[in-house]
């Protein structure tokens, strides 16, 4: 059976939002390293620009959920974004508490949405585990 | 609930894939509602009761 249209969608979003990421990161990198690197707001625009395809990465998986057509598939779908949103919570809470006793290294904040994207994987094989 | 799905697919001789292709839904979904491990909306019940020519009442069955 051919690949559904909404997953091809899905494909080619993804794709194009981690092209755009590598793209923005890389630009946003060499323009912060120039001696005319900008300050104040444009410095605030510059680090928040690579982190725009990320949110749209984000938004791809959550319009994954409304343009699923087979509800069967949108119903692992939603059991697997469902998986990988409560183990990213639990896992980031438990490491949240390492961090408060010292235990462990503080990381920044955005390792979350990385932790959620590779949760996303777990929850997938668990969701559809003798689907 | 229990459903005669595969009893009315094998009496038109059509295996999963030929059913999932007239539903517009994949063949993981045909088995996921032929085996009872999920129940499928009324719309798509609808659906199948229609290409069977049959009442919803008379596929699918209380447990």
């Amino acid at each position: 059976m051919p690949m559904p249209a909404y997953m091809r969608r899905y494909s080619f979003r993804i794709l194009g939002f981690g092209l755009c990421y590598v793209g923005c990161l890389v630009g946003a990198l060499a323009v912060m390293r120039q001696p005319w690197a900008p300050t104040g707001v444009g410095a605030w625009g510059l680090a928040i620009l690579p982190a725009l395809p990320i949110v749209g990465m984000i938004w791809t998986i959550f319009r994954l959920i409304v343009e699923a057509d087979d509800e069967y598939q949108r119903f692992l779908i939603v059991k697997q974004v469902l998986i990988a949103t409560g183990l990213t919570l639990a896992i980031a809470t438990v490491w949240g508490f390492l961090e408060n006793f010292e235990l462990v290294e503080d990381v920044p904040g955005y390792h979350v949405t990385v932790l959620w994207f590779a949760m996303i994987g777990v929850g997938g094989a668990i969701a559809r585990w003798r689907a | 609930m229990k459903n005669r799905l595969k009893v009315l697919r094998a009496e038109r001789d059509w295996s999963q894939g030929d059913l999932a292709e007239r539903l517009g839904i994949s063949r993981q979904s045909v088995n996921a509602i032929e085996t009872g491990k999920y129940d499928p909306s009324l719309p798509l019940a609808f659906r199948i009761a229609e290409l069977f020519g049959l009442a919803i009442e008379e596929i699918f069955l209380k447990d």
